[in-house]
């Protein structure tokens, strides 16, 4: 067992507004060993982008409370200072983000921007070193043409390419971790699957350590090792990929799992849905955050879960979820595959 | 196949549907120097009551076609009939009585409501200027029309920004079915909705279809949604229908290349046959 | 580029041409006395009238007076009724008063409408920004017809700091220029400093919320570059752009009140005469101007903004 490389340990941010306190995570904790890929799943208002810019350090901001640890090898990241993140910031971990359409500078030359962050950190490089730097970086990620596109601006890549150029930036440095937030939501289908075998491909050729962020399952199965669920800012489930895909222990993932369409299928009459909507974390229920939708509540769900492992064969594979292993063998299964079905009174936000 | 008796005309019939626009250029005087051909000639019909999902990616040209057969823009050739009537390059009068029937449902749900007015406004502005109801009537018929789609009758009051998207997109349905079209079209209804809220809206939809008879075009580049909701599916791929037929046939036994590609891009949720893939790829 | 500079000069063609026709209509359908009449002056007879008119051509019909009066322009030779002296030549007499007038005050109204918006940018919501805004919202407010003789009053006849008027030409005595133009400089720059300060904030507001932004932190970059190379240089294109209209229309003479209070010899002061006097000639020399300086200014803005944003010079993106 190797030393992780990045710990996260009780994360939990708050921002302070005019409602109140918005706990946007809550207790989150991970590790990410060398060369694994961890796949943080959540629809919006999960907290699953919030932990990802909170590792990086980019919600430092007066009105957010961060509490716990987040360690970069032996370097505590919630404890350093501004200049010591922005040294690591792109150097050690980097960062891609969701929209390629709006996450380049427009007016500057794209293979100037991968210069500058290249300068940022190494400010002897010149500019025909960095340039170099850049036509290697762009055909590493599948980018024809090198030579000549290194001088286009950002409006002539279509959308997979300019996904392609962030990655290409985020890998310029050679950094430890790679923190991917929702990187093939904004493209179409096949250009997705292209930037997924290519992230694939870099975990698998550098043993790059990577984190995804995502609400798309079927993104997950293809690239993860583990997984995380996410849900109102805390995490209800955790475990390896195959734990979470063939033995899903909480109605979220269950819920999350029925309701992906399969083409390799036969169609359900029905897609099984979660009802309700993805919770307001100012409004918060008493004990379990998905008792409002979920079907299967009981009496002690008013009693907040712990995060716990109750398969003896599975000692990473946690849950919060109160109902015994048994019953949620029974009950995940939905006119033949696992889904969630509907709660006896359907309760819209 | 289509089994109706003879003069049962399908519902919508479009035949060679093609809408280029030019591209300008020139010193003093703009000259057309070529054109982007968005809609590149297409046919396929929509049956009462059938769902015909229109498959592509962006660029692939479904957005414009929708927008051509509802005569939203003009288009520059071909013919669009709609119950039997002949409607393609039709003026804004002559559409006036067909809006009733051909209703459209958009892709985002945050923009495609207007932020200043009350929910039960948009959805009774319909009714109200086609002149079918008013007053007291139109305000029971707005309701009931809230309460079919999931909402509660007390959200008549209330403005869009107080709803969720979810909730934004049911109110567009909603103001959709207030006329009770025959024809909805609905051009990327879901892919702006988390996952979850996705799996309600497209319950919805074919719940709706089964209670008032109405027939969908449904546009996506999701092809897993539009397999689940429609009975025949056509792909579209820079402006041509590359593949059209069953839903089934489409997705099971794929003819063209580029319906291959699609469904051999679409993730696989389930990671046995996602690794199997990948070593076969 | 070619076809671009073919289609701005032909625009300016048109632009002038419709200008003169507007002003030579208006001129013509106001009611006024007749001009005739007014250079024959007091106790003239009808005959003297007569042959005032037929000396002017006042008698012709319009579309010849519109014609000669056009050729005389071509040629220089439109004067102004009374005194006789040619509108060109007090038009050219008055750039160098316009033109030091604009320049200085263009750089005062610039460097600190864009250090006021910068400030009040990066410290968004505290204490510093309610002041600059409170400033701003001032300057903005204050007519020129108002601020212009407070500003006499206080230092030039009370204080006695500076001269309450007149402009001295630089090649005489650059001291004393300079001293002659310092107020006319702050009464014209207070309101610009508000309006730029304004929008340069409220640009670089929406700027710091863009995506790049955020991936410029992301890459390493220190606050002061991401600010700099991201923020600023993105806020300022349209900031440029506004300035450049502002700067043409100035230059064009639309200084008039400033000019006239301060009694600087320019463009704005003539037009102002030649209105008062209502006669057609300075009039229409003064509007041609205007119009040119207009139509070259707002060209070179284009160009400027092609040369800012990539997406404008290479047309929208490559799908």
């Amino acid at each position: 067992m190797s030393e992780p490389l990045l710990s996260v340990n009780g994360l939990r941010v708050g921002f302070a507004t005019e409602e109140g306190i918005v706990q946007a995570v809550d207790e989150v904790s991970f590790e990410l060993r060398p060369g694994e890929v961890v796949a943080i799943v959540g629809e919006s208002g999960s907290g699953k982008s919030v932990t990802a810019q909170t590792i990086i350090g980019l919600t430092r901001a007066n009105n957010a409370r961060i509490e716990g640890s987040v360690k970069l090898g032996d370097q505590d990241l919630t404890a350093a200072d501004d200049a010591e993140m922005r040294e690591l910031r792109g150097e050690r971990i980097a960062m891609v983000f969701q929209d390629p359409m709006t996450s380049f500078n427009p007016v500057y030359r794209l293979g100037d921007q991968i210069v500058e962050a290249i300068r940022a950190h190494h400010p002897d490089t010149s500019k025909k070193q960095g340039r170099q730097r850049v036509v290697e970086l762009f055909e590493a990620v599948g980018i024809d043409d090198a030579e000549r596109r290194v001088d286009d601006y950002p409006h002539e890549f279509s959308g997979g390419m300019r996904q392609r150029a962030m990655i290409a930036m985020a890998l310029a440095l050679e950094p430890e971790v790679l923190i991917a937030d929702e990187p093939t939501t904004a493209l179409d289908v096949t250009i997705q699957a292209q930037i997924l075998d290519l992230l694939a491909e870099l975990n698998r050729e550098r043993n790059l350590a990577t984190i995804l962020i995502t609400h798309d399952l079927g993104v997950v199965a293809e690239v993860a090792d583990r997984v995380l669920v996410m849900y109102a800012g805390k995490v209800v489930e955790e475990g390896t990929l195959d734990e979470i895909f063939y033995d899903p222990q909480h109605p979220y993932t269950w819920g999350l799992l029925g309701s992906l369409t399969r083409i390799d299928r036969p169609r359900p009459h029905r897609l099984p849905q979660i009802a309700g909507s993805p919770p307001s974390v100012l409004d918060l229920p008493e004990g379990c955050p998905f008792r409002p939708r979920c079907p299967h509540e009981f009496s002690k769900c008013t009693q907040y879960p712990g995060l716990e492992a109750k398969l003896s064969d599975a000692p990473e594979h946690r849950d919060r979820c109160w109902l015994t292993p048994e019953e949620k063998r029974e009950k995940r299964v939905v006119e033949g595959q696992i889904g969630l079905e509907p709660p006896r009174e359907v309760r819209q936000a | 196949m289509n089994d109706s008796a003879p003069g049962t005309a399908p519902l919508l019939e479009v035949t060679d549907l093609v809408k280029h626009f030019p591209i300008k250029r020139g010193i003093l005087i703009d000259r057309q120097v070529d054109q982007v051909r968005a809609v590149d000639g297409i046919s396929f019909r929509v049956e009462r009551g059938e769902t015909l999902g229109l498959v592509g990616e962006s660029g692939s040209g479904k957005s414009t076609a929708c927008r051509a057969v509802l005569q939203l823009i003009k288009p520059t050739s071909g013919s669009v009939k709609f119950e039997g009537r002949e409607i393609a390059g039709a003026g804004r009068r002559e559409m006036r009585p067909l809006r009733r029937d051909m209703q459209m449902i958009f892709q985002d749900p945050y923009a495609s409501l207007n932020p200043r007015k009350r929910v039960g406004q948009i959805v009774g502005d319909p009714l109200k200027r086609q002149s079918i109801a008013s007053g007291s009537d139109l305000r029971r018929q707005v309701q009931e029309l809230l309460e079919r789609v999931g909402l509660s009758s007390e959200h008549y009051n209330r403005y869009p920004h107080e709803f969720s998207g979810g909730q934004r997109q049911r109110i567009g349905i909603a103001r959709a079915l207030a006329l009770k079209p025959k024809l909805v079209i609905c051009d990327e209804p879901v892919s702006a909705l988390d996952v979850s809220i996705q799996a309600q809206i497209v319950n919805l939809l074919d719940d709706l279809q089964d209670e008032f008879g109405l027939a969908y075009l449904f546009v996506a580049h999701d092809i897993g949604v539009v397999r689940h909701i429609s009975d025949r599916i056509a792909v579209m791929n820079h402006g041509k229908i590359v593949e059209q037929g069953s839903a089934d046939e489409v997705c099971e036994t794929p003819k063209d290349d580029y319906t291959k590609k699609l469904l051999a891009a679409v993730p696989i949720p389930d990671p046995r046959e996602s690794r199997q893939r990948a070593t076969h790829r | 580029m070619a076809r671009f500079i073919v289609r701005r000069l032909v625009g300016m063609v048109a632009v002038l041409f419709a200008v003169s026709v507007i002003v030579f209509v208006v001129f013509m359908v106001v009611p006024k006395q007749n001009p005739a009449q007014t250079l024959a002056g007091k106790n003239a007879t009808p005959l003297l009238v007569k042959s005032i008119e037929e000396e002017w051509g006042f008698d012709e019909s319009l579309p010849v007076q519109y014609t000669t009066m056009m050729k005389k322009v071509f040629t220089g030779e439109l004067t102004s009724y009374k005194p006789r002296l040619p509108v060109s030549d007090r038009i050219v007499e008055g750039i160098p008063a316009t033109f030091s007038l604009t320049i200085g005050a263009a750089i005062i109204w610039l460097f600190f409408g864009l250090l006021l918006g910068y400030l009040s940018a990066i410290r968004a919501g505290g204490w510093l920004d309610r002041i600059l805004t409170g400033v701003s919202i001032a300057g903005i407010s204050l007519p020129v017809f108002l601020l212009a003789p407070v500003l006499i009053y206080f230092f030039a006849d009370k204080l006695e700091i500076f001269p309450n008027g007149q402009y001295v030409p630089f090649e005489e005595d650059p001291v004393e220029w300079l001293k002659h133009l310092i107020l006319p400089w702050v009464t014209l720059a207070v309101l610009s400093i508000g309006f730029y300060s304004r929008v340069l904030r409220s640009n670089m507001l929406d700027v710091m919320n863009e995506d790049y932004v955020r991936t410029a932190r992301a890459k390493g970059l220190s606050e002061r570059q991401v600010m700099t190379r991201h923020v600023l240089r993105n806020s300022l294109i349209p900031v440029i752009t506004l300035f450049g209209l502002d700067f043409g229309a100035t230059i064009a003479g639309t200084a008039i009140i400033t000019e006239v209070i301060f009694s600087i010899d320019g463009i704005g002061n003539y037009a102002a005469e030649a209105v008062a006097k209502f006669e057609l000639p300075p009039i229409m020399g003064v509007a041609l101007y205007g119009a040119f300086f207009v139509v070259f200014v707002n060209g070179l803005v284009d160009i400027a903004y092609a040369y800012l944003d990539p997406r404008v010079r290479l047309g929208e993106s490559a799908e």
